[in-house]
């Protein structure tokens, strides 16, 4: 089968699976739901990776394949394909999001085992997937915008999946908001696209592009500004990211998935497909790049104070996404994909940990009150302290080739890049320390509550509540229930996170400087043409950066050592002697407060306004003030019908006169 | 004469029958007032017939009178009737046009 | 002497007119009504409308007046009310009235109405007389003529049903009944 039929495969099970889901979930017994889903994605993957066999099967320089279902629109000027691009950079992505999404599915069969909405949730999450890879299998921009809208509604399904709680449905809200935001973004730059270059399809205005724009011209400027919106959404990056923590109100899996490996990377992944507009605008995708530092350094800074052990993995996937859009901002494409793929990995490993950590607690979130797992939870402690020495970039796991080759690149390029270089080593630090705060907090020190119940073979039980407000909850559908699952109790479960775990330890051989380049070689099918990919670090000058990083993640570890279980009342007295730089981090530096203040307050008001001035005197003045003179005018002619015979015949007879004044006076 | 004379008598006998009908309120009175009216219609006509030296303005007159006749007949029965069954006779009484 | 005839003629019809709106008692307006009519006769001798005069006398002032006499006599008296229950009428008609005549007027005098001088053209011999009348109705204007003879017609039929029919209706109840009660 061709590559392209593969294409057409990889999006047809999810779709089936999640129809199937939401027609039949009547009728399914128990499970099978979950089993459907998850074999429905499976088979996505092991299409996907058909249509990676074939496209390594040609020749390198003939790699963009794309194949067209039939006519979307057609019209003067107009001509849409329902139609999608195989080459390189999208399979990649297809591999990667087909694969961890099998993994997660698998994982969710258990964790959700006891929920009332088990069949909608697969139909959700088979949905999302399908949205996900028509994103990235698109082959023109209205395709492009389809999906990345269905992204978002999944999201929005999935982030308030437990809808009878208020904070999880306004999360939902709010993440639905800020990505209408992006799309707005991305549709405007599909508009300029095809206004100047005159076609939606990708490959064909990427050719239109070279001829028809000038470097830095204006209008590809600002189209490329515009997909940054787009992107800076869907990847929580700065100011539009505020969405990204209240996300993690939905199931563990959904934050695995959606929030840690998948959707948020469609931004990194725009970007990287758009490179060359973003090469011919170097002023935009410098922009970029410096918002995707700001990004990772308040990120990684927030994650250093906050309590709730979701809010500290999704702060650290904002800064982690911040590194890979500062990857493919400044040209590292291929390294800026391969973080892509090695943060999938461990960030899914480490979701999928603490859901197990969060189900051994009864629901409670708060990273304060966990402890001395390690006994009662041998296995998840494992795959936790292997999540975050990858995150960490420990010498020799995944996430140390892929976040070091990032920064080696943008020293490379030498000049301005090097502030972001050395930006990013202090956010490597800091990762680090959060990364092993989690990972030393969870596992050391003496064993809480829960843990200790657990180490007499009991899981831990609670009344059902809202992890952020506390309030009691009830455990009917539309609420998560009091059953909690962990990954010792669970086959399912283990499974996803061992392979998961396996990846991430090897994950980062496929990459490494020197020895295998393959990741780059595979991914140069997409990237012809552009000068930035072609720019290669000399090996040397990689192993020197890999070392410095290494160094930065191993002297963070270490001090996470010292402050966590060698003295661990250190981080109590920093917190007492520095409490304004303690309240600001916690607060997020304030931009909830901010966003309130600047833009919800406003709007609020003038719709209050609208309503109690505008609409009582302007609308309803107007339509009563119809209704007042119609009926003046009624009454007055009803005066007339008096039924007086001498009254009509003076009427008569004035009009006469009135028609003989007329006459004469048009005839003088 | 100059024509103009009687065509000026002819409106000045039609406002007199105008002003009549709409002062009056007997119906007999009524009727008398719109004879005034078709008698002034009658002497313009004839007064053009002179003018113009074409006697079909007679004929026209002639026809006038006929119609003012059968009119005349009808409106008086209707006055009869209405005597007979004893209603007001006064048009203000007669208000079922009232909208 | 033209004009001393029709100044007699004009002065009789205005006041004919004014005497048929003014006076109260409905009989004597009908009497001024024939004056009126009478002196309009003469202003139609003038005009050499021999036969329109005539009709006027004979027919107009002679059937259609007594009929109108004869019916006020039957009907008598009628008391108007002092109080105008229309707003504005007992103003309003005069000034009409006066707005009508003052129109008419103006397009009478103002309007270049040729051939008004002030003789007319010289008519010839047997203009107005019954011969030709009776040419005209009989040829031109048979229709016409066939036409208000219809017209006739039916409005003698209308008032014999409009001025009758009340007392036949009851008699034939009455009769009914009695039917009803010897059988």
């Amino acid at each position: 089968m061709s590559a392209t039929t593969y294409g057409w495969l990889v999006l047809a099970f999810p779709l089936a699976g999640s129809l199937i889901c939401a027609f039949g979930w009547r009728v399914l017994p128990g499970r099978a739901a979950g089993w459907i889903a998850t074999t429905a994605v499976g088979l996505a993957f092991l299409n996907a990776v058909g249509a990676f066999v074939v496209l390594l099967g040609e020749p390198a320089d003939a790699r963009q394949l794309t194949s067209s279902l039939y006519d979307y629109a057609s019209a003067t000027g107009l001509d849409i394909q329902f139609g999608i691009l195989v080459d390189p950079l999208s399979v990649f992505m297809c591999v990667i999001v087909s694969g961890v999404s099998t993994l997660i599915h698998l994982y969710s069969v258990s964790y959700l085992t006891s929920d009332h909405g088990f069949a909608r949730y697969f139909s959700y999450l088979n949905f999302f997937v399908f949205s996900m890879l028509l994103l990235v299998l698109a082959g023109n921009f209205v395709l492009l915008i389809v999906g990345w809208a269905f992204v978002g509604f999944a999201s929005y399904a999935l982030i308030s999946f437990w809808y009878r709680r208020t904070t999880a449905t306004a999360a939902g809200m709010k993440a639905f908001v800020i990505n209408v935001i992006g799309d707005i973004g991305l549709v405007l730059a599909a508009f300029f696209v095809f206004r100047e270059l005159g076609t939606f399809d990708l490959l064909a205005a990427f050719d239109e592009a070279q001829g028809t724009f000038t470097v830095n011209e204006g209008v590809l400027v600002a189209i490329c500004l515009l997909i940054c919106v787009g992107a800076f959404a869907k990847s929580a990056q700065l100011p539009l990211h505020t969405w990204l923590p209240d996300a993690m109100e939905g199931p563990t899996p959904v934050s695995a998935l959606i929030h840690a490996a998948t959707m948020v990377t469609a931004g990194v992944y725009l970007i990287a497909r758009m490179h060359p507009f973003f090469e011919l605008a170097p002023t935009a995708a410098d922009i970029a790049a410096f918002v995707g530092l700001a990004t990772l350094l308040f990120a990684a800074s927030v994650a250093l104070v906050v309590t709730d052990l979701k809010r500290i993995i999704a702060y650290s996937t904002i800064s982690q996404i911040g590194y890979m859009v500062v990857g493919v901002s400044i040209g590292a494409y291929a390294a800026g994909m391969f973080h892509l793929m090695t943060h999938a990995f461990f960030k899914a490993l480490l979701f999928m940990a603490a859901g197990s950590i969060i189900g051994a607690m009864a629901g409670n979130q708060n990273i304060d009150r966990m402890s001395g797992f390690r006994r009662a939870m041998p296995f998840t402690s494992a795959l936790l302290i292997i999540g975050c020495l990858a995150l960490a970039g420990f010498p020799g796991m995944s996430g140390f080739f892929s976040k070091d080759e990032i920064i080696g690149f943008a020293f490379y390029r030498g000049g301005l890049y090097s502030v972001l270089g050395v930006g990013m080593y202090i956010a490597s630090f800091m990762t680090a320390f959060y990364a092993f705060r989690i990972g030393f907090r969870v596992t050391t020190g003496t064993p809480c509550e829960e843990a200790k119940e657990l180490e007499r073979g009991h899981l831990a039980h609670a009344e059902p509540q809202n992890p952020a407000t506390g309030e009691l909850e009830d455990t009917d559908v539309g609420f998560p229930g009091a059953e909690h699952h962990i990954a010792e109790r669970e086959v399912p479960m283990k499974v996803a996170m061992s392979v998961l775990g396996v990846l991430a330890i090897i994950g980062g051989f496929v990459q490494i400087p020197g020895i295998d380049d393959a990741v780059e070689k595979f991914l140069a099918g997409s990237f012809e043409g552009s000068a930035l990919f072609e720019t290669v670090v000399p090996t040397g000058e990689e192993w020197i950066g890999l070392a410095i990083g290494g160094a930065i993640a191993i002297c963070g570890i270490g001090l996470a050592y010292l402050c966590y279980v060698r003295s661990p009342g250190i981080t109590a007295r920093l917190t007492e002697r520095l409490r304004p730089v303690h309240t600001f981090l916690a607060h997020k530096w304030y931009w909830d407060e901010a966003f309130d203040a600047l833009v919800h307050r406003p709007v609020i008001g003038a719709g209050r306004f609208a309503n109690s001035v505008i609409e009582r005197f302007v609308v309803d003045g107007l339509v009563a003030g119809t209704v007042g003179v119609v009926r003046g005018v009624g009454s007055l002619v009803r005066d007339a019908q008096s039924g007086f015979v001498r009254a009509y015949a003076l009427l008569l007879i004035t009009g006469f006169a009135a028609l003989g004044v007329y006459f004469l006076v048009a005839s003088s | 004469m100059d024509a103009s004379w009687y065509l000026v008598l002819s409106a000045l006998l039609f406002a007199v029958g105008a002003g009549g009908v709409l002062i009056r309120r007997s119906p007999l009175v009524i009727l008398l007032c719109l004879e005034l009216m078709l008698n002034a219609g009658n002497l313009a006509l004839l007064t053009f017939a002179r003018m113009h030296g074409n006697e079909d303005g007679q004929i026209f007159a002639l026809v006038v009178m006929v119609v003012a006749a059968c009119e005349v007949v009808v409106g008086l029965g209707l006055i009869v009737a209405m005597f007979k069954r004893r209603l007001p006779l006064n048009v203000d009484d007669m208000r079922e046009l009232k909208g | 002497m033209e004009e001393v005839a029709f100044f007699a003629g004009a002065i009789g019809a205005l006041g004919g007119a004014i005497a048929v709106i003014a006076l109260r008692n409905p009989f004597y307006s009908v009497l001024a009504l024939v004056v009126h009519l009478v002196s309009l006769a003469g202003l139609f001798l003038i005009l050499h409308a021999e036969f329109v005069a005539a009709a006027q006398v004979v027919v107009y002032a002679g059937a259609v007046m007594v009929l109108y006499v004869f019916v006020a006599a039957y009907v008598g008296q009628v008391e108007e009310p002092i109080w105008e229950p229309i707003p504005g009428q007992r103003w309003l008609a005069p000034l009409l009235a006066v707005a009508l005549f003052v129109e008419l007027s103006i397009a009478v005098l103002g309007t270049a109405l040729e051939s008004i001088d002030s003789e007319g053209p010289t008519v010839q011999l047997g203009f107005g007389e019954p011969s030709s009348i009776g040419t005209l109705m009989l040829e031109k204007f048979l229709v016409v003529f066939e036409a208000s003879s219809m017209l006739l017609l039916v409005a003698a039929v209308g008032a014999i049903v409009l001025a009758g029919r009340r007392q036949e209706a009851s008699g034939r109840g009455a009769e009914g009944e009695k039917a009803a009660e010897g059988a």
